[in-house]
C-alpha cells in the first residue's frame, strides 16, 4: 500500500508498505532516516520515539497505515522543528505541534530538514554535546524527542518531571545522571533566553 | 493482509461485521508488539484512529463514558477528580509514550490479567459498551473477563466506551513491580470505597486467570463497617478487621508461578496491599468526613 504522510514538515509518499510495517520500519528502510533506531521492536526503549501530530510515541509500535494524512517529526527535522518554536514564542502564542500551516512555512525555507544539514543543532541537541550525555548514541535520538517535548510543555521541570517523561527511554551507557545534566542545561538556557 | 481504514464509527462496525477475523487497532501498543515479532499475522488490520468518537469522554451525573480509544494520558491529566482510581491506575501504565496511543479500549481487548486498568474499573464500577451491526449492549465489567486474555465480545462487535461509575469516595491503586516505569504487574490491587452505598468495593490484577474482585473480602469488610458504625463514627478500622480483609483478599487470588514472581508471593502481596489501599483510603474518607462536619 501507499502511505502520504508528512515527515519533518514536508510531504512524503512511501510505496509498496507492507500493511503490517511499523512506522519506524517506513522511517528507516523506507525514507531513508535512520535517526530513529531500532532496538527493541517492543515499546521498551524508546530509542525510536518520534512525534506523531506533536505527541512522543514508539515508532516502531505504530502501524504504517496509521500515519496516513499524519504528521511525524524525528530527530532529523528536531532543530528546524525547535527553532520554529523559538521563532514563534513558544507555546504561549499557539505556536508548538505541527500545523499544517507551519509545515508549509518550514517548506519554503532552504535547508535540508531530512538530514539535518545546514541547520543548527536545537537547544537539547547542543545541551546533550555540551553536558557529555552522549556516549554511544544509540539511545540519543529518542532521548532528545522526549526531552525536547517536555522541555516545551514544562519549560521548569523538577528533577522528579525529567525522570518521569525520559522514564520510557533506556540508556545503557551513561547510567542517566549526564541526560539529567543535559536537560537540565537545556532548561536554565531555555530560561535565559526569555 | 489488507489495512482496513474506516472513517467513521459505523463504516467500523460494518467492517468487522464483513470480516470477523479482522484485529482492531487502536493505540496499537499491544497489536504491534505481536506484528513485529511475528506471533501474530492477520488476514486484516481494522485501524481505528480515524474514528473521533472513540477519543471523546462525557461526564454525566452518575457515570463517565470514556471513549475506547483515550490513552491514558488524558484520563491522567483531565479525569483525575472523576475517576481517582483508573487515573492513578493509568500512571503506572509502563511509560509516556505507550501511555500516549495506549486506552482502556485496547486493555479490554487484550483482557490480560495483567492490565492495569481491569481492577480500577471492577473497584469503581463500570460497563462495556459495545456495538455490531446487530445493536449495542452493554457488559457489566464483572462478567466481561471470561478467560485468560478472553472477553465476552462477538466476533463482530467492537468496544465503543467504558461507563465507569463517578467516584463518590476515595480511591487507591496499587502495583508491584521491579521499578516504577515499565512495569508488567506481579500483581496489583484497586480499592474504592462508595459512602453512597456504604459499600466497598476490590479490583485484584495479576493474581487469577482473568482480573476478579474480592467478594467475600467485600462482604465480610462492609459488614463489618456497618455493625461498628464506621461510616457514621469515622473511626480508625481495627486492625483486627483490616487484618481479616487482607486475609479474604489474599485468598481471593488463584495466582500462578512465573517469571514475575511465584504464587505465594502474589497471594502475600495482594494482601499487603489491600490492607495499605483499605487505610490510606479509609483516611482520606475520615479526613473528608472530618471536614465537612466541621464546616456544618
Ligand atoms: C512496553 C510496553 C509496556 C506496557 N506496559 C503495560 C502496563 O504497565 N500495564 C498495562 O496494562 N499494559 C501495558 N502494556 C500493554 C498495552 O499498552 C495496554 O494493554 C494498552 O491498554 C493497549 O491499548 P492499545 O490502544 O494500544 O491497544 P491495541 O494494541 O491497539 O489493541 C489491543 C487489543 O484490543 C483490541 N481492541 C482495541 N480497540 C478495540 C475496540 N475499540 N474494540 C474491540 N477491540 C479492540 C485489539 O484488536 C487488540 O486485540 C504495555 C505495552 C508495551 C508495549
Ligand atoms: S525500538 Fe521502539 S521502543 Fe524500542
Ligand atoms: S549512550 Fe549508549 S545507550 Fe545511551
Amino acid at each position: 500500500m501507499r502511505v502520504n504522510f508528512t515527515v519533518n514538515g514536508r510531504p512524503q509518499e512511501a510505496d509498496d508498505v507492507w500493511e503490517g510495517e511499523s512506522l519506524l520500519y517506513v522511517l528507516r528502510e523506507r525514507l531513508g532516516l535512520p535517526g530513529s533506531k531500532n532496538a527493541c521492536e517492543q515499546g521498551e526503549c524508546g530509542s525510536c520515539t518520534v512525534r506523531l501530530d506533536g505527541v512522543p510515541v514508539c515508532a516502531c509500535l505504530v502501524a504504517a497505515g496509521q500515519v496516513e494524512g499524519r504528521e511525524v517529526v524525528t530527530v532529523e527535522g528536531l532543530a528546524d522543528y525547535a527553532k520554529q518554536r523559538a521563532e514563534h514564542g513558544g507555546c504561549a502564542s499557539g505556536a508548538c505541534g505541527t500545523s499544517v500551516d507551519e509545515a508549509q512555512r518550514w517548506q519554503a525555507r532552504g535547508q535540508d530538514s531530512q538530514t539535518g544539514e545546514g541547520t543548527e543543532l536545537s537547544p537539547i541537541q547542543q545541551a546533550f554535546i555540551d553536558a557529555g550525555a552522549v556516549q554511544c548514541g544509540f539511545c540519543t535520538p529518542g532521548l532528545l524527542v522526549a526531552a525536547d517535548e517536555m522541555l516545551e510543555r514544562n519549560p521548569n521541570p523538577s528533577d522528579a518531571d525529567i525522570r518521569e517523561a525520559l522514564s520510557g527511554n533506556l540508556c545503557r551507557c551513561t547510567g542517566y545522571e549526564k541526560i539529567m545534566d543535559a536537560v537540565r542545561l537545556a532548561a536554565a538556557r531555555q530560561g535565559e533566553a526569555v | 493482509m489488507d489495512f482496513l481504514r474506516p472513517a467513521s464509527w459505523e463504516e467500523a462496525l460494518a467492517a468487522k461485521a464483513e470480516h470477523p477475523t479482522a484485529v482492531p487497532i487502536a493505540g496499537g501498543t499491544d497489536v504491534m508488539v505481536e506484528i513485529n515479532f511475528d506471533h501474530r499475522r492477520p488476514e486484516y488490520l481494522l485501524d481505528l484512529n480515524r474514528v473521533g468518537d472513540l477519543y471523546e469522554w462525557e461526564v454525566g451525573e452518575e457515570s463517565v463514558r470514556l471513549g475506547a480509544s483515550v490513552p491514558y494520558t488524558q484520563i491522567m491529566e483531565h479525569l483525575r477528580t472523576e475517576l481517582p482510581g483508573l487515573a492513578l491506575a493509568s500512571h503506572t501504565v509502563a511509560s509516556p509514550q505507550i501511555r500516549n496511543r495506549g486506552g482502556v479500549g485496547g486493555n479490554l481487548g487484550t483482557a490480560s490479567p495483567a492490565g492495569d486498568a481491569h481492577p480500577a474499573l471492577l473497584a469503581a464500577g463500570a460497563e462495556v459498551e459495545v456495538e455490531s451491526v446487530r445493536g449495542s449492549r452493554r457488559i457489566p465489567i464483572d462478567e466481561f473477563y471470561t478467560g485468560v486474555k478472553r472477553n465476552a465480545l462477538a466476533p463482530d462487535e467492537l468496544i465503543r466506551a467504558v461507563h465507569i461509575n463517578k467516584a463518590d469516595g476515595p480511591q487507591q491503586y496499587s502495583k508491584v513491580g521491579t521499578r516504577n516505569a515499565m512495569v508488567i504487574a506481579v500483581c496489583a490491587f484497586g480499592l474504592a470505597l462508595h459512602p453512597g452505598t456504604r459499600t466497598v468495593r476490590t479490583g485484584i490484577g495479576s493474581a487469577a486467570p482473568t482480573p476478579i474482585r474480592a467478594k467475600a473480602a467485600e462482604e465480610f469488610l462492609n459488614a463489618a463497617l456497618e455493625e461498628g458504625g464506621f461510616w457514621d463514627n469515622g473511626k480508625i478500622i481495627t486492625p483486627s478487621v483490616a487484618k481479616q480483609f487482607a486475609e479474604l483478599c489474599s485468598g481471593a487470588c488463584n495466582p500462578i508461578d512465573d517469571v514475575r514472581g511465584t504464587a505465594s508471593y502474589r497471594r502475600h502481596a495482594v494482601g499487603v496491599m489491600a490492607r495499605r489501599t483499605l487505610t490510606w483510603t479509609w483516611e482520606s474518607y475520615r479526613g473528608t468526613a472530618a471536614r465537612t462536619e466541621g464546616v456544618a
